[in-house]
C-alpha cells in the first residue's frame, strides 16, 4: 500500500530529521512508529502526504508516485490518506458536523463548501461515523466544547470520512488520560480492521504500541533502528532506540489485551 | 558599571560618575527645549485674549443655555447623514481590508512584493486624518456626504486591515494544516482553517471602528462632507449659542448610543 524509498529530510535549519528511511506497509497493516523526542516520527508521516517536502527519496501510494505530484494531483492524492493530530486540530469555532464534513472538502467545490451545502451521502456518512464512534448527539456542538477524548473522535471522524487508504495519526493519545487513550487506540485499530485500513500510528507509549499493533519500527534519529514483533522489543532494543534505561518495568505482557470492553465505544457498526 | 569605593567603607551607586554627569547634562537639554518652546508658544500668542478666556467661556456657556430644542427638527436628517456616513464608510473599508489584511498576513500572502504593496496602502490609509481624506475629496467630488462616506471608508481601511492581518498572523496553524491534509483547496483552507478563527475578530474590529465612525463623522461636515458637523459650522459662524448646546447635545446623545450598540455586540461576539 505505502512504500517510502530512501526519504531524506533536511530542514533550512540543518536539523537532518530523516536518513534513508525505507519502509513498507501492506494494505490493512497497523504499523506502530515509536522514538525518542525529535527522533523523526512526525516528519516521517508528514512527509507522506507532502504537508513537509522530503528533500529527497520517494513514497509510493499505491502505485502513485506521491513525491513527483503536481499540487493539484497532490490534493488528488491527498484525499486518500486521512491524517489525524496530537492535539486533535479541530477547527475550534465550528460545529462538530463541519469538523467531520471538512474531510470531504477535497471532493466538494469551493462553493458548495462555503454554503455547507455537502452531498447527501456525505452527510449521511458524517452521522454513520458519529454514531460509531459515539457522538450522536454532538453533532450540533461546537468543537471547542467537547473533552479531549470526545475531540480526538470528531478527529477519527474526520480522517475517516475521506474515505482513505492510508490513515496517518500523529500521537493520538499524547494529551489524553490512560483509560481514554486505550480507548482511542482500541477504536482506530477496530476501525482499520473493519475497512482494512493500512496505517502509522506514532506514539510514545511503548505499552500501548504493543497492545496495538502486529508490527513495531523504531527511530532514532532519523533512521529505523527496529522493525519487528511487539514481542522482540526487549531491553536491549529499547535501549537501541532510546537510549540507556531499565526498560523491565515498560515492556508489557502482550496477551493482556481486551480487558475490559467499553460499551459505547467498542459497540459493532450497526 | 556598579563601582566599589572601599577606601570610605563599602558604599554603593547605581551610576558611574561618568554616567551620572551625561543623565544631568540630557536634563539640561530637556530643559532648554522646554523653555524655548514655552517661549515660542509665549510669543505668538496674544496674551490680552487669553486673560479673559475665563469670562468668555462663562459668557458662551451662558448664551447656550437653554438649548434650543424646537432645532431638533432641523436636526434629524444631519443625524441620519451621520450615521449613514459612518456605517456605509466602515462597510466599504471592511470589503476593502478583508484582502488586503489576506495579502498582508505573512501566512496568507501570495507573495512579498504583494504584502509590501498591502503593508503600504495600510500605512497610507492610517497616516491620514479623516478630516484631511475629507478635505481632499470635497475638491475632488464636490460636498455632501459622498466625500464624507469615501474619506471615512479610507481612514478606516488601514485601521481594520491591521488589526485583522495581525490576528490572521496568530492564528493556529495546525487547524489550517489538518484541512490542507484533507485534500482542499488553498480558497477552502482559508474558509475553513482561517475563516472562523478571524471571524470574532474580524465583528469585533468592525463594530469598533464604527464607534469611532460615528464620533469622526460628526466632525466631517466642518469641511463640507456632509453630516451634523455642517449644522455646528453654521451655528457657530452665525453665533447661534443656543443650536450649537442643541447640537453638542445631540452628538452626545449618538455617541452614546453608539457605544453601547458596539459594546452589546462586541460583547456577544466574545
Ligand atoms: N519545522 C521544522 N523546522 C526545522 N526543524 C524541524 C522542524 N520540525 C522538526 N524539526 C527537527 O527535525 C527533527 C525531527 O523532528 P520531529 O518533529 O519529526 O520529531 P518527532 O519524532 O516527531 O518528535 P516528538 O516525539 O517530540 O514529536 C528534530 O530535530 C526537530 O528539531
Ligand atoms: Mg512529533
Amino acid at each position: 500500500m505505502l512504500r517510502i524509498e530512501d526519504l531524506n529530510k533536511k530542514y533550512p535549519t540543518g536539523d537532518e530529521a530523516l536518513k534513508d528511511v525505507k519502509l513498507e506497509v501492506p494494505k490493512g497493516q497497523v504499523m506502530a512508529l515509536i522514538g525518542p523526542s525529535g527522533a523523526g516520527k512526525s516528519t516521517l508521516i508528514r512527509c507522506v502526504n507532502r504537508l513537509v517536502e522530503p528533500t529527497k527519496g520517494k513514497v509510493f501510494l499505491g502505485d502513485l508516485e506521491l513525491t513527483e505530484l503536481s499540487r493539484w494531483k497532490l490534493r488528488q492524492a491527498r484525499r486518500r490518506m486521512g491524517m489525524i493530530f496530537q492535539e486533535y486540530a479541530l477547527v475550534e469555532r465550528l460545529t462538530v458536523m463541519e469538523n467531520v464534513l471538512s474531510g470531504r472538502l477535497g471532493y466538494v467545490g469551493f462553493w458548495r463548501s462555503w454554503f455547507r451545502r455537502f452531498p447527501g451521502e456525505d452527510v449521511r456518512e458524517a452521522y454513520r461515523l458519529l454514531d460509531r464512534v459515539g457522538l450522536m448527539e454532538m453533532a450540533d456542538k461546537r468543537a471547542d466544547e467537547l473533552s479531549g477524548g470526545q475531540r480526538q473522535r470528531v478527529g477519527i471522524c474526520r480522517a475517516l470520512i475521506q474515505n482513505p487508504d492510508l490513515l496517518l495519526v500523529d500521537e493520538p493519545t499524547a494529551s489524553l488520560d490512560p483509560k481514554t487513550s486505550r480507548q482511542i487506540m482500541r477504536l482506530i485499530n477496530e476501525l482499520c480492521d473493519e475497512r482494512s485500513l493500512a496505517a502509522i500510528i506514532n506514539i510514545h507509549d511503548v505499552l500501548l504500541a504493543q497492545m496495538f499493533s502486529k508490527r513495531i519500527v523504531g527511530l532514532e534519529q532519523g533512521s529505523i533502528v527496529y522493525d519487528g514483533p511487539p514481542e522482540d522489543l526487549t531491553p536491549e532494543v529499547l535501549t537501541r532506540i532510546y537510549g540507556e534505561e531499565n526498560w523491565e518495568a515498560t515492556i508489557g505482557k502482550v496477551e493482556e489485551e481486551n480487558e475490559e470492553e467499553d460499551s459505547t465505544i467498542s459497540k459493532a457498526a450497526s | 558599571m556598579p563601582k566599589i569605593d572601599r577606601s570610605s567603607g563599602l558604599s554603593w551607586r547605581k551610576h558611574t560618575t561618568k554616567k551620572e554627569l551625561t543623565i544631568w547634562l540630557y536634563w539640561l537639554i530637556g530643559l532648554s527645549i522646554v523653555t524655548y518652546a514655552w517661549n515660542l508658544i509665549s510669543e505668538k500668542t496674544i496674551w490680552f485674549f487669553v486673560q479673559d478666556a475665563g469670562t468668555q467661556a462663562i459668557d458662551i456657556g451662558s448664551r447656550m443655555v437653554p438649548p434650543k430644542l424646537s432645532y431638533m427638527d432641523k436636526l434629524w436628517q444631519p443625524v441620519w447623514d451621520t450615521i449613514n456616513i459612518a456605517t456605509i464608510g466602515t462597510i466599504i473599508a471592511l470589503i476593502i481590508a478583508v484582502p488586503v489584511a489576506f495579502a498582508a498576513a505573512k501566512n496568507t500572502t501570495p507573495h512579498p512584493l504583494i504584502r509590501t504593496i498591502a503593508l503600504f496602502i495600510i500605512v497610507s490609509s492610517r497616516s491620514v486624518n479623516s478630516l484631511i481624506w475629507a478635505l481632499i475629496l470635497v475638491f475632488i467630488c464636490g460636498p455632501g456626504i459622498f466625500a464624507g462616506t469615501i474619506a471615512i471608508g479610507l481612514r478606516s481601511i488601514g485601521f481594520c486591515a491591521k488589526l485583522l492581518y495581525e490576528a490572521i498572523e496568530e492564528i493556529d496553524h495546525n487547524q489550517v494544516e489538518a484541512i490542507q491534509a484533507t485534500g482542499a483547496s488553498r480558497a477552502q483552507q482559508m474558509l475553513y482553517g482561517i475563516v472562523p478563527q478571524v471571524l470574532p475578530t474580524f465583528a469585533g474590529v468592525g463594530v469598533y471602528r464604527w464607534d469611532i465612525n460615528i464620533r469622526e463623522s460628526t466632525i466631517l461636515g466642518l469641511v463640507g462632507a456632509g453630516g451634523i458637523g455642517l449644522q455646528l459650522n453654521g451655528s457657530i459662524n452665525t453665533l447661534a449659542w443656543t443650536q450649537v448646546s442643541m447640537i453638542l447635545l445631540v452628538i452626545l446623545g449618538t455617541v452614546i448610543i453608539s457605544e453601547w450598540i458596539s459594546a452589546k455586540v462586541r460583547h456577544a461576539i466574545i
